[in-house]
């Protein structure tokens, strides 16, 4: 079980330990790691950290991406879910209340998006398009245009307490990834979303409720953009319906392919997406410590993204697969003795 | 009377009478897209309800050609001013015009346009680069000479802000070579990007050892930056001073419980000073400069952040 | 001759889908071609149209040779076209779409009067009193098919070639349709008409043309040919009745046996005409008929892919649910569908998740097939269908159509259903893999199950059926059993011009 999981993130995983490496070798203290009231601390833990968001969405994402569809709106659900959690705590609900408001506003979210492209049957790009443009409108609606700021200490752990020496973020990011994908394997939801991805016709035809399933991925989409909406929420103490995951959409897509999961849909591997949020946090990570000027920020990052996607590329794999065996040919063709001409 | 029942009744008035009882002015505003917007429309408003005028309010929703349509509208009115916040700078010679011909005086807040400067009588607006040297020179007094690295939170990177508020910055500490700016990355205006930026500073510089003050080129990014220096262990405002630029409501809580410095304001009242050239213009035909600063009033812990907290957080911010 | 086609040629990678056809047609004659799929109708329409380009043969439009390289230079010699799906556009007006690429201008702006003006005139003769400033997707399919034929017959007016203009158009559409096409050919253009219906062909055509494999068959007069003759050319098989072999008949009468299922009344409108239907447990009932004709419609409806408007559907138990897939596989259902590609495999999945897909789907998310069970149910399907591969791992997209076929069919078997439909289930496989999927048919049929098979071949379909149904013009048109199942019979079924098949046998 643990063999096949390796093997299938291992470039994801060769990916971020090259980048760690890199990064160590232009800024050495990367790898710093001390104990401080119980708490690690260090740039790993701070970009393990930083990488919630991203890496909550990718999750969401990951299993919408395997259904052939895509979500953009879940970047502006963050800007709902932590505008909700935030007002609710401000008018005096309570935390738990607080969070389930929150946390039943994603959901509520997805299930529009699940219901626009499975049931009406608009196209997911298009179905998502309308929640990323008015979700915002509906967040700046709840704080009123404001930042709305809270001091509930118990909200603000989820951003910046620390659990068993670890961030709570980190705690949240990892136990719903290992959740959602135990959820998916032991059950057999794994595969019946990517038979769905797969030819949504044939499936249906074999008895697959492709629809409910459907509706069901966008919810927990919705879902993981809600949990990411607290994180962001929680971290700076105030629900910016302006700023809050604005564009992480964008980020999380790109995650789910650094992963190496096929934008058509079909086979995902969580894992590898929650890997790909890390890669490009490290990233971030690295273009902030290096100090380069802000204005560098963005090529750099391409730049880097090209490079990482281009390596991964199985027709480029195939390329290299070739040129070892056309180097090695040329090694024995130089060492065979040169009795007939070589041929071309 | 509700505003628009006002409005209304004042608009047929207007037109009948040609403006015999209080002065009409028109306000075209950009619109909302932020807190000191806000706010410049409620101290607009409030303004004029002191002195007595009747306010046309039109929110432009962020588009040249509904102010366009505004102004045509302030001009077809027979508006006694006009206020204009443009959006852009450019495209406004036509409409300025048509003001122009019907002799009424446009006054411009805030932002400036690339049009001749006799179509417009002034206009009233901050220097960014004088908030930046007003915010360094607090650093420069404050420090007294001792070695201090600095890092600094930039605006979105190529915005006019970030850029002026940089260079004034930079301008104040330029002759104390025991000033010296250390770490600077942009945090895009925004708390989260204000708050991950100063925790990667933190880490670059000795776990923030090696910093001794925060300069944020706007009020958010440093209420960011103070929740990082609070994770980080250590205390803002005293471990690591914090001066920022804008003086929205909440940094002075901060900075009553002595986690902020300084503030500069960049004070959303445009329509004050503008107001003011207006009467002295009717009064005796006085012709105003052709640019107002407004000032860049620093606020520090000495100057009732409490206080300054409880005027301004009803204004929309 | 309006247009004399010789010796025309066409391949695609070695394959020769025309070989060396020769059609023509006259002025003021409507000629209908016909041929079962793959026969070489469209390759020949394409060519003509300058879609393809002949790889040898000429092609004279009155006497001249001509060579259109593509649809618009043969529109412009004169030949013009109207697809089944019409392809004009429906958000634009009637008028717009009549003149399109062709406006009238003035001062080099549309001339929005005299388009109107030029829209009404291009009807005029067709017979339709329709506004030609509302919007062509506002009208029946039947109007914008007229619509689509006038545009082409102002645009080309000697030859206009009709590509299943009927297929998704009513009785009295039909009607609508013929009227406007006899005019035309009063008025001396030449019409190719295309058609899967032999009714409307018969109805229409002066003459008629069959295309088998890429080959012309046979060219006769309509009022001259003999409706037995003609499917005989086309589906190419020799009637000899008194050799045919009856495999059917050794086996024993299944008639006496339970009914399984009962279906009374079943249609759609527009899809098939309501029929009724009882099959008896262990039974298989073979449907037949021409592409097109309601099979597959008819095992559509039964299964819940298409919803039916009428009738329902009973079990020894009282009725049952077929509005849907899935109600009809928790009935006890099965179907494996004509289309493998498209409808049948998922592709990148595994051959072991393919056979699970419909038992896994059935038991629900929440109960799992443990993985030990599905390598068992997988293994032992592999092994008894002879599914060649390498493992039960291997991407189903990999293996050959016959080996896909068997694992379609495994996905069913281990579903143990007590009805399987089976559409086309030896379309594109090869002759080894064909023979053990007709021997599996019979098998199963031994176990008890109850088997609908749809195929157009008639011997195989008639060694592996009880009963074999015929399906015409979308309708249940004969039922024959025991003697009466020969080549011979199903063919004059299919031929007959009216329901009664006693009366075509």
């Amino acid at each position: 079980m643990i063999f096949p999981v390796l093997r299938r993130v291992a470039p994801q995983l060769i990916t971020l330990f090259a980048l760690i490496v890199l990064i160590t070798l232009i800024f050495p203290s990367f790898l710093n790691l001390s104990l401080v009231d119980g708490r690690l601390v260090g740039p790993l833990v701070d970009a393990a950290k930083r990488s919630a968001p991203v890496a909550l969405l990718a999750v969401g994402m990951t299993l919408v991406i395997a259904t052939k569809g895509i979500d953009l709106s879940v970047g502006a659900i963050i800007a709902i879910c932590g505008a909700s959690a935030a007002w609710a705590v401000g008018a005096g609900y309570g935390l738990g209340p607080a969070l389930l408001i929150a946390l039943s506003a994603g959901i509520a979210c997805g299930l529009w998006n699940g219901v626009l492209v499975a049931i009406v049957g608009i196209q997911p790009f298009v179905a998502t398009l309308i929640l990323m443009t008015a979700g915002r409108g509906i967040a700046q609606l709840i704080t009123e245009g404001r930042i709305l700021t809270f001091t509930d200490p118990g909200f603000a752990w989820i951003g910046s307490g620390t659990l068993l020496g670890l961030p709570v973020p980190v705690w949240l990011w990892f136990s719903t990834a290992v959740l959602m994908a135990l959820i998916l394997r032991r059950t057999a939801l794994g595969m019946l979303i990517e038979a769905v991805g797969i030819n949504r016709r044939a499936s249906a035809l074999s008895g697959v409720n492709a629809r409910v399933l459907l509706i069901a991925v966008y919810a927990v989409a919705g879902f993981c953009a809600a949990l990411a909406g607290l994180v962001v929420t929680a971290d700076i103490r105030g629900a910016d319906a302006n700023n809050a995951g604005l564009w992480l959409e964008l980020d999380a897509i790109l995650a789910v392919v650094i992963g190496g999961n096929s934008l058509l849909g079909g086979r995902f591997s969580i894992a590898a997406s929650v890997i790909g949020a890390l890669i490009i946090q490290t990233i971030n990570a690295g273009i902030l410590l290096a100090g380069f000027p802000p204005e560098y920020n963005l090529v750099i990052k391409a730049a880097l993204v090209v490079v990482i996607l281009v390596v991964q590329s199985p027709s480029l794999g195939g390329h290299f697969a070739f040129l070892r065996t056309a180097l090695l040919s040329r090694r024995e063709a130089r060492h065979a003795p040169q009795t007939e001409e070589p041929k071309p | 009377m509700t505003y628009k029942t006002f409005l209304a009744s004042t608009a047929i008035v207007a037109l009948t009478t040609g403006g015999a009882f209080a002065q009409v002015i028109g306000f075209s505003q950009i619109g909302s897209e932020s807190g000191w917007r806000a706010a410049e429309t409620t101290l607009t408003r409030m303004e004029a309800e002191e002195r007595g005028y009747d306010l046309r309010f039109s929110d432009a929703q962020q588009r040249q050609e509904n102010q366009i349509a505004a102004i045509r509208s302030f001009v077809a009115q027979g508006v006694d001013a006009i206020l204009l916040a443009p959006v852009v700078e450019t495209g406004w010679d036509a409409v300025l015009e048509e003001a122009a011909e019907a002799e009424i005086p446009v006054i411009l807040l805030d932002r400036m346009v690339d049009s001749s400067d006799d179509l417009y009588l002034t206009a009233v607006g901050s220097d960014l680069v004088h908030e930046g040297a007003v915010a360094g020179q607090w650093l420069v007094d404050t420090v007294a000479g001792e070695d201090c690295r600095v890092a600094e939170l930039q605006g979105t990177t190529g915005s006019s802000p970030a850029i002026d508020r940089k260079t004034g910055f930079e301008q104040a500490i330029a002759d104390h070579d025991n000033i010296e700016i250390v770490r600077s990355q942009t945090g895009d205006f925004t708390r989260s990007g204000g708050k991950t930026v100063m925790e990667g500073f933190l880490q670059a510089e000795g776990g923030g050892a090696g910093i001794c003050a925060v300069y944020a080129h706007n009020d958010d990014m440093a209420l960011g930056a103070i929740q990082a220096i609070n994770e980080a262990g250590l205390k803002p405002g005293e471990d690591i001073l914090v001066v920022s630029i804008d003086a929205v409501p909440d940094v002075f809580l901060a900075i009553a419980n002595g986690e902020a410095n300084a503030t500069v304001e960049l004070t959303p009242n445009m329509a004050g000073p503008a107001f003011d050239a207006l009467e002295a213009y009717w009064a005796d035909g006085t012709v105003p400069p052709k640019f107002i600063q407004t000032e860049s009033t620093l606020y520090t812990q000495a100057d009732d952040p409490q206080g300054e907290y409880d005027t301004r957080k009803d204004l929309g911010y | 001759m309006l247009l004399t086609v010789k010796n025309l040629s066409k391949s695609f990678l070695g394959s020769r889908a025309l070989d060396a056809v020769d059609f023509d047609l006259a002025a003021g004659e409507v000629h209908a071609l016909l041929g079962e799929n793959g026969a070489g109708k469209s390759t020949l329409i394409k060519c003509l149209t300058g879609a393809y380009h002949r790889d040898a043969g000429t092609i004279a439009l009155e006497g001249e040779a001509i060579d259109p390289r593509s649809t618009s230079q043969a529109q412009d010699l004169g030949i013009g076209t109207v697809y089944q799906e019409v392809n004009l556009l429906p958000n634009l007006t009637v008028a717009q779409n009549l003149t399109f690429g062709r406006e009238p201008t003035r001062f080099g702006l549309i001339d929005a009067r005299a388009r109107t003006r030029l829209a009404r005139e291009m009807l005029d003769g067709y017979g339709l009193d329709i506004d030609v400033n509302r919007d062509l997707g506002a009208y029946s399919v039947a109007i914008q098919q007229i619509v689509a034929i006038a545009r082409a017959v102002s645009l080309s007016g000697k030859v206009l070639i009709l590509d299943e203009p009927t297929a998704s158009l009513d009785a009295r559409e039909v009607e609508m349709l013929f009227k406007v096409v006899r005019d035309l050919r009063d008025r001396g253009l030449g019409i190719v008409f295309i058609s899967h219906f032999l009714d409307q062909v018969f109805t229409i055509s002066d003459r008629i043309t069959v295309l088998r494999n890429g080959r012309r068959i046979v060219t006769e007069d309509t009022a001259r040919i003999d409706r037995v003759k003609l499917i005989e050319h086309m589906l190419g098989h020799a009637l000899e009745s008194e050799v045919e072999a009856r495999a059917g008949a050794a086996a024993p009468e299944k008639g006496g046996r339970p009914i399984a299922f009962s279906f009374r009344n079943i249609g759609r409108q527009g899809v098939i005409e309501p029929f009724d239907l009882d099959i008896h447990e262990g039974e298989v009932v073979g449907l037949a008929g021409l592409l097109g004709s309601g099979r597959t419609e008819s095992a559509e409806l039964l299964y819940g892919i298409r919803t039916a408007q009428t009738g329902e559907a009973r079990d020894a138990n009282g009725p049952i649910n077929i509005r849907n897939p899935r109600a009809a596989i928790a009935a006890g259902f099965g179907f494996a569908p004509e289309d493998r590609k498209t409808d049948g495999i998922v592709a990148d999945l595994t051959i072991r998740e393919n056979i699970v897909l419909a038992l896994q789907a059935s038991k629900g998310w929440m109960r799992p097939i443990p993985r030990a069970e599905q390598n068992r149910l997988a293994d032992e399907y592999i092994e008894k269908l002879d599914i060649r591969t390498t493992g039960r791992e291997k991407l189903i997209g990999e293996l050959s159509g016959g080996n896909q076929q068997k694992v379609i069919l495994a996905r069913w078997l281990a579903m143990n259903p007590r009805f399987l439909i089976l559409d086309e289930p030896t379309r594109g496989i090869d002759v080894g893999a064909h023979a053990e999927i007709v021997r599996l048919i019979r098998a199963l049929n031994e176990k008890g199950m109850s088997l609908l098979v749809i195929s157009s071949e008639l011997e195989e379909l008639i060694a592996v059926s009880d009963r074999i149904i015929v399906v015409r013009d979308r309708r249940h048109v004969a039922e024959l059993a025991g003697d009466q199942m020969t080549t011979d019979t199903i063919v004059r079924a299919i031929a007959a011009p009216d329901a009664n098949p006693e009366e075509a046998a």
